[in-house]
């Protein structure tokens, strides 16, 4: 197992430096010179010229390249912000948390709502309530989630003010974004628990378990659960990282100042070492989430354990 | 001998797009205490159906148990709530299915599915349940030190011993098992049904045995039902059915089997094909195939008449042409 992980990790290396290769190059050759964007139209020949020298701006691509690995992996450096002249791995440091929080949130909640469902759905198959949540499935998957956001704040915010539209910092602020952003990862949640269900509890080993006597709740709770969630799992965890890098919408909506915002204002206003650094990270913590997964579904499947061995 | 199991006019559909399937079409069978029974006949006849039907366990929906009595134990099973089926299942009537490869939970190790069927039925501890798993698996020919595997970590022939061990492990008073070898490649079948043939002494219970294999009953079975289109056609003891099969469905059957002592070329079968079970012919229901067919058959369906003691078939020609000492 641990031979496995360790693999796992090294297998990580080129995936990230092929995506900071990739970065690094789309913004090299992107219209625009950096030393304009930070020293303003007024600065003098001079002042820019200088500037292009102290930054390796003049230096071959490829050695330019090479520097911007060197200093992110031996200091953890990946650049300044050109807006807020600030190192790009502290402004992330200090946006991430918000990014976590919300996405942690909208995961709970899309797992706490979406996995009952699923199962009633899938034990009740037809009935009302089944039709029922696979509407507003149905309704979760195809709203977009500015749109969803905004209606939102109208109505919590704006008609009953109940709760606040912006910031992060209480619980109370937290709500509506978080909603926001787990609504469709609900829809995603309780259609995919409702069809891996559907299939196991079809299954022959189900029987096998009711024909031992066994009562109905842990047939269904015990024996098909654990086999239906084995998908689920798997769902929940790229969920999980696409809400993490992803969360750019909801994050501008109510003004949470996490990655996702960093990111779009680093976008608008030129600021290349920002989104470097931006999408480099991404890159990583996607990476370490679809990695944990892949753990934890060996450990609720013996079938792959069996494999990793 | 008094009959554990007394099966009357049971009738299961299912409701499906296409119409209703009469999977089991006024069926009757009787089963003595101790007795082993060859269920047999040709694929979609309603042989699991009508065993899920005696557990209860049809699926609902689509199917759904229509009419009928199932007496065991003189007492009619389709009366019974569903905690007091709960009760027997396992406990009184156990059953062991078609295919060993999907009937295992393939997230639980084996020693747990089978500790759980003993903790259902009997007052034991947890460790208790365990032990006596590992003593299950001995029984069935498989080292306790495999009782924490995984099923994916069993080959076909050893996760069937596991189903057995699991049927087994209350001392059923009946076990129904489904076909419990055609999965299994030939040398284990062998050695599967060696082994169940040894269980079922030890163990004194009564057999449902559903299988296609005229052989296989010959070596296991006391009696044998033959079944056609959702019902009993003929019904016997092993001896007076082998050797003078009176249906004309079962001679066919008998005739489509290979004998090594003649050398033929090809196997005569019977013609035509299983009726559409959503459409099943009116009056008795082999009549399309039948080359003794007359008017009449197309008209009233035939009931069981005994030709000779125990010896029941559903064709009033033939019966009354055996009585007479005619030819078949
Ligand atoms: N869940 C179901 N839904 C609809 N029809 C079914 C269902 N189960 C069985 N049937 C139908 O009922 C009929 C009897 O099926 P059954 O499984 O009892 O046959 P069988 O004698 O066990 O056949 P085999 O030898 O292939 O196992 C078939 O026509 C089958 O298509
Ligand atoms: S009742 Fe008629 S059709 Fe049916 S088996 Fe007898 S002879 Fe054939
Ligand atoms: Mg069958």
């Amino acid at each position: 197992m641990l031979k496995y992980i360790l693999r796992r990790i090294i297998m990580l290396i080129p995936v990230l430096l092929g995506v900071a290769f990739c970065v690094f190059t789309l913004l090299y050759f992107t219209p625009g010179d950096p030393a304009r964007m930070v020293l303003g139209d007024l600065a003098t020949d001079e002042a820019i010229k200088e500037f292009r020298d102290k930054e390796g701006l003049n230096d071959p691509f490829l050695v330019q390249f090479g520097n911007y690995i060197w200093k992110a992996v031996a200091h953890g450096d990946i650049g300044r912000s050109y807006s807020s002249k600030r190192p790009v791995m502290q402004e992330i440091l200090t946006a991430f948390p918000y990014t976590l929080k919300l996405s942690a949130f909208a995961m709970i909640i899309a797992i706490i709502i979406g996995i009952p469902c699923g199962i009633i759905s899938a034990i009740k198959q037809y009935s009302w309530f089944d039709t029922i949540t696979m509407i507003f499935a149905m309704i979760g998957l195809s709203m977009p989630v500015f749109w969803l956001g905004l209606l939102l704040i109208l109505f919590f915010a704006v008609r009953l003010r109940w709760l606040p539209s912006s910031g992060f910092s209480t619980f109370k602020a937290m709500i509506l974004p978080s909603v926001a952003l787990a609504a469709q990862s609900i829809s995603m949640v309780t259609r995919m628990t409702r069809s891996s269900m559907l299939e196991v509890i079809r299954a022959d080993y189900i029987r096998t378990a009711r024909a031992k006597g066994q009562k109905e709740s842990i047939v269904i709770g015990v024996h098909a659960l654990r086999n239906a969630l084995i998908p689920v799992v798997t769902l929940c965890g790229l969920q999980f990282g696409q809400l993490l890098s992803g969360a750019i919408l909801t994050e501008s909506i109510f003004a949470v100042p996490g990655v996702g915002r960093l990111m779009v204002n680093a976008i608008m206003s030129r600021d290349y070492p920002m989104v470097q650094g931006g999408v480099l990270f991404i890159a990583v913590t996607f990476s370490i989430v679809n990695l944990l997964v892949d753990l934890l579904y060996a450990y609720i499947d013996p079938r792959i354990k069996a494999e990793l061995k | 001998m008094d009959n554990m199991l007394d099966i009357r006019n049971l009738t299961i559909h299912y409701e499906v797009e296409s119409g209703t399937v009469h999977a089991v079409e006024g069926l009757n069978l009787t089963l003595g205490r101790g007795e082993s029974l060859g269920f047999v006949g040709e694929t979609g006849a309603g042989k699991t159906t009508t065993a899920l039907g005696i557990m209860r366990l049809i699926p609902n929906p689509p199917g759904k148990i229509k009419s009928g009595e199932i007496i065991f134990d003189g007492e009619n099973l389709l009366d019974k709530s569903e905690a007091e089926m709960r009760k027997i299942r396992g406990e009184k009537i156990a059953m062991i299915f078609q295919d060993p490869m999907t009937s295992l939970n393939p997230v639980m190790t084996v020693d747990k599915q089978i500790a759980e069927m003993i903790s259902l039925h009997k007052k034991v501890t947890k460790s208790e349940a365990l032990k006596l798993a590992g003593d299950m698996l001995e029984l069935v020919g498989i080292r306790r030190e495999r009782m924490h595997d995984y099923p994916h970590q069993f080959s076909g022939g050893m996760k069937q011993r596991v189903v057995i061990a699991i049927a087994l492990a209350c001392d059923p008073e009946l076990l129904i098992a489904d076909e419990p070898t055609t999965a299994l490649d030939v040398t284990i079948q062998a050695q599967v049904l060696e082994l169940m043939k040894e269980l079922k002494q030890k163990f004194s219970a009564s057999m449902i045995l559903i299988t296609h294999d005229l052989g296989i009953v010959a070596e296991i079975c006391d009696k044998v039902a033959i079944m056609y289109a959702g019902r009993v056609v003929e019904y016997a003891d092993k001896r007076s059915l082998y050797s003078h099969p009176i249906h004309p469905y079962t001679r066919g059957l008998f005739r489509s089997v290979p004998d090594i002592d003649e050398d033929v070329d090809e196997l005569p079968v019977i013609p035509g094909l299983m009726p559409d079970p959503v459409n099943l012919p009116s009056g008795c229901a082999f009549h399309p195939r039948c080359s003794m067919a007359t008017e009449e058959c197309a008209k009233v369906r035939p009931e069981m008449q005994e030709a000779e003691p125990g010896h029941f078939a559903a064709c009033p020609f033939c019966v009354k042409k055996f009585m007479n000492g005619e030819a078949l």
